[in-house]
C-alpha cells in the first residue's frame, strides 16, 4: 500500500478492515486515480496481479444516525435537561469490487474497491477494462444490475436484462413491477369501445 | 433410374395432344444456347463484386434457437460470404437473478439454487458455496467430509469433461456416436449420485461444516468399480477420435488463443491451460485436501480447439489417478462438523469470497453478510460467461462452421452464463 502510494502520486487510499476472520482487508481508490493504480499492481514486479477474478457491485443504503444528545433548555423559566434527538442522514453509494490475483505470482487476492458519490446522479467510476480485459462483460453486468456508469468502458451495454429495461434490479430498494411486459393490445381498444356504447346498467 | 423430362416441353406436348415420351428424351439434346431460360430467374449475370468490399455484408442473429448453442443464447455474427467479421455474444435469455433470490434467503436455502447453476456440476456449486460461507465464518470441515467432496467432484469433472468432448465432436457432426458413449458413462457417474445424495443432478449434498448425509455402505466400492472401468472408456473414447483425420483437421489451429490475451481476459479452467498457463486453483489455492494428492497438471501448446480437447482428457486421467489416491485413504468418521449450525447460521459481520476449480473454470462465491441470518450480498463468479469474453478474438476471420466448434470448446452451460 506503502508502494502503491508512492507510485501514484496523489492518490487516496482507504484501508477497510474486514470483520471476518482469516480474510483480507479492502482497498478503496478514488475512481479519478483507479485506473493507475490498477496499472501499477498489474505491472509492479513484487505484486504482478494480472487476474482480475471477480468484479462485483454492492448497494449500500442511506443510514440514517441518531444521535441522542442532553441539551439544557429553559421551559416555563425552569432551567431542565431535555434529551435531543438528531437524524443525520449519510448518503449511500454504490460500489464496484475487484479482486485481482497474480497468475504469476501465484498470490492474491487484492481487494479494490472504488465508491461512487451518491445512489442518484453521481454513480461514475472508472472502467479498468481497458487495464483488465476480463473486467469486461462483469462490468456490464454491474451497470446492467446496479446502475454503475464505468467510464472508459468499451462497451457499456445492458448484458442481462433486455436493453428497454429500465430498473436496475439488484439496488436494495428494488421494487418489481406488477406487469413486466404490459403493452397495451387492440382488445384494451375493443373493450373500451364496448364500454362507451353499452354504459354500465345499460341492457344491451 | 427414370430419365428426366424437360417440363416445358412435355407441357407443350400434352396441350397438343402428341404425347410421345421417348421420342422427348431420346432426341438430340438442344444446344447450350437454344435452352429457353429456367423460370424464376433472370438472364442478367450476377456482378461478381459483390462481397464485403462493396460494403455488402450478411448481419445475422445466430441464436437463441441455434441447435449449436448448447442452449438459449445468441451470437450476433457480421458475416462477409462465410467469413466471421464480428461477433457479439447475447445473454440474458435464462436470466432469472439468482443472486437477488440468494439475497433474500437465508444462507443454506440458497445451497439448492447454486445446483441449478451449471447443472451439470451441482456438486462443484455446492463445494464452491459451501467453501465460500465456511471462510466467511469459519468452520472447519470433517476429514471424512473432504474426501466425499474431493470424490465427488472428481467425478463430476470425469462426466463434465466426457460429455463435454461428446457435445464438442457433435458440433463437428458427429451424429451424436462419441455422445451417446459419453453419456453412458456419464449414467453410471449418475447413478453413483443417486445413491449417495439421492437426486442425479440436483444433488444438493455440501452442507456448511461438512456434507449432508454419509455415503450408503458399498458405495465406495461401487465408485471403485466405476473408477476402474473408467480408463477403458477412455481407451476406446481416445482409439475412436484422438487421432480421427475430421477432428485434426477442424480443431487444429482452429480458435488460437494465446497466453498473454488469455490471462488478461480472465480465461479460466481447461481452456487457460490449453493455451499453456499453469494455473491449477487445486494447485494454486490447495483448498480442500488437493494439497496431499499426487496429480498433475496438463498444460497445452497451441491453445487451439485441439489442445482444449486433449487438456480435458488428460485431465480426466488425472482425475482418475487423484480418485485412486481418495478411495484409497478416506477415512471413517463424521461426515458434518458438530458445531456447525444449520438453523439460525448468522455469520458476523464482514466478507469473504470463496473459489475453487470448477470443471469449467474458476467458480467464486463473494458474500458480505451484515450479521443477518441472509447475506447482504451475495455474487456467483461464473466461469463460462468470463471465459466467453474472448469468443470474438476467437471466431474472428473463421467461418460459421469454426465458430460453431469454437463456441463448443469454450464449454459453457446457459444456467451458468445467465444465472
Amino acid at each position: 500500500m506503502t508502494r502503491l502510494a508512492a507510485a501514484v502520486p496523489g492518490i487516496q487510499l482507504e484501508l477497510v478492515p474486514n470483520g471476518s476472520p482469516g480474510n483480507p482487508a479492502s482497498l478503496v481508490v478514488d475512481p479519478a486515480q483507479a485506473v493507475a493504480a490498477a496499472v501499477f499492481l498489474r505491472d509492479d514486479p513484487g505484486l504482478l496481479l494480472d487476474h482480475v477474478s471477480n468484479v462485483t457491485g454492492v448497494d449500500w443504503l442511506d443510514t440514517v444516525l441518531k444521535e441522542t444528545t442532553r441539551v439544557k433548555q429553559v421551559i416555563d423559566g425552569v432551567e431542565r435537561e431535555v434529551e435531543q434527538t438528531t437524524e443525520r442522514r449519510k448518503p449511500g453509494y454504490l460500489e464496484a469490487v475487484y479482486h485481482l490475483f497474480s497468475m504469476a505470482r501465484k498470490q492474491g487476492p487484492v481487494v479494490l474497491r472504488q465508491r461512487t458519490a451518491n445512489r442518484v446522479d453521481k454513480v461514475h467510476v472508472a472502467s479498468l477494462t481497458p487495464v483488465f480485459r476480463g473486467a469486461e462483460f462483469q462490468e456490464r453486468e454491474v451497470f446492467d444490475l446496479f446502475g454503475i456508469v464505468f467510464d472508459g468502458h468499451p462497451d457499456l451495454r445492458r448484458l442481462l436484462m433486455w436493453d428497454e429495461f429500465q430498473d436496475h434490479p439488484m439496488r436494495k430498494d428494488y421494487v418489481e413491477p406488477d406487469d413486466y411486459e404490459y403493452e397495451p393490445t387492440p382488445h384494451d381498444e375493443v373493450l373500451d369501445k364496448a364500454r362507451r356504447h353499452y354504459p354500465v346498467g345499460a341492457t344491451p | 433410374m427414370k430419365p428426366e423430362l424437360d417440363e416445358d416441353a412435355l407441357i407443350g406436348a400434352l396441350s397438343t395432344g402428341e404425347v410421345e415420351p421417348e421420342g422427348l428424351v431420346a432426341g438430340p439434346a438442344p444446344a447450350l444456347a437454344t435452352l429457353p431460360p429456367p423460370r424464376g430467374f433472370e438472364l442478367t449475370p450476377k456482378s461478381p463484386a459483390a462481397s464485403a468490399a462493396d460494403g455488402e455484408v450478411l448481419e445475422v442473429a445466430m441464436g437463441p434457437h441455434h441447435p449449436s448453442t448448447h442452449g438459449v443464447f445468441r451470437m450476433d455474427v457480421v458475416l462477409d460470404g462465410e467469413r466471421v467479421l464480428r461477433l457479439k455474444p447475447v445473454f440474458g435469455y435464462l436470466h432469472r437473478n439468482h443472486e437477488k433470490i440468494a439475497e433474500r434467503t437465508t444462507y443454506l436455502a440458497s445451497m439448492p439454487y447454486t445446483d441449478r447453476l451449471d447443472y451439470f456440476c451441482s456438486l462443484t456449486n455446492n463445494w464452491a458455496y459451501a467453501l465460500a460461507v465456511e471462510r466467511l465464518a469459519g468452520i472447519g470441515v470433517p476429514e471424512r467430509a473432504e474426501y466425499l467432496r474431493v470424490i465427488t467432484a472428481e467425478l463430476t469433472r470425469l462426466l463434465n469433461h466426457s460429455c463435454l468432448i461428446g457435445f464438442l465432436l457433435h458440433d463437428m457432426g458427429t451424429m451424436g456416436t462419441p455422445l451417446m458413449y459419453a453419456f453412458r458413462e456419464r449414467e453410471k457417474i449418475l447413478d453413483l449420485f443417486e445413491a449417495l445424495t439421492g437426486a442425479r443432478m440436483m444433488c444438493n449434498y455440501m452442507r456448511f461444516g461438512g456434507c449432508r448425509v454419509d455415503a450408503p455402505a458399498g458405495w465406495l466400492d461401487q465408485v471403485r468399480q466405476v473408477v476402474d472401468d473408467f480408463p477403458r472408456f477412455l481407451e476406446e473414447f481416445e482409439n475412436l477420435i484422438t487421432t480421427n483425420e475430421i477432428l485434426l483437421a477442424r480443431s487444429q489451429g482452429v480458435g488460437v488463443l494465446p497466453a498473454a490475451l488469455a490471462i488478461s481476459a480472465s480465461v479460466t479452467g481447461p481452456m487457460l491451460r490449453a493455451s499453456g498457463v499453469d494455473y491449477d486453483l487445486r494447485k494454486v489455492d490447495g483448498y480442500g485436501f488437493y494439497p496431499r494428492f499426487e496429480f498433475r497438471v496438463p498444460l497445452g501448446d497451441h491453445g487451439d480447439v485441439y489442445d482444449r480437447y486433449m487438456v480435458r482428457v488428460l485431465e480426466m486421467r488425472e482425475s482418475l489417478h487423484i480418485l485412486h489416491q481418495a478411495l484409497r485413504d478416506i477415512p471413517d468418521g463424521p461426515v458434518l462438523d458438530p458445531k456447525a449450525k444449520l438453523r439460525n447460521f448468522r455469520p458476523k459481520p464482514g466478507e469473504a469470497y470463496g473459489r475453487l476449480e470448477a470443471p469449467k473454470g474458476e467458480l467464486g462465491f463473494y458474500l458480505i453478510s451484515d450479521g443477518g441470518p441472509n447475506p447482504y450480498r451475495y455474487r456467483v463468479r461464473p466461469p463460462s460467461l468470463i471465459n466467453l469474453t474472448i469468443l470474438e478474438d476467437m471466431c474472428r476471420g473463421h467461418t460459421v462452421a469454426d465458430a460453431v466448434v469454437i463456441l463448443g470448446s469454450v464449454d459453457i452451460v446457459l444456467g451458468e452464463v445467465d444465472r
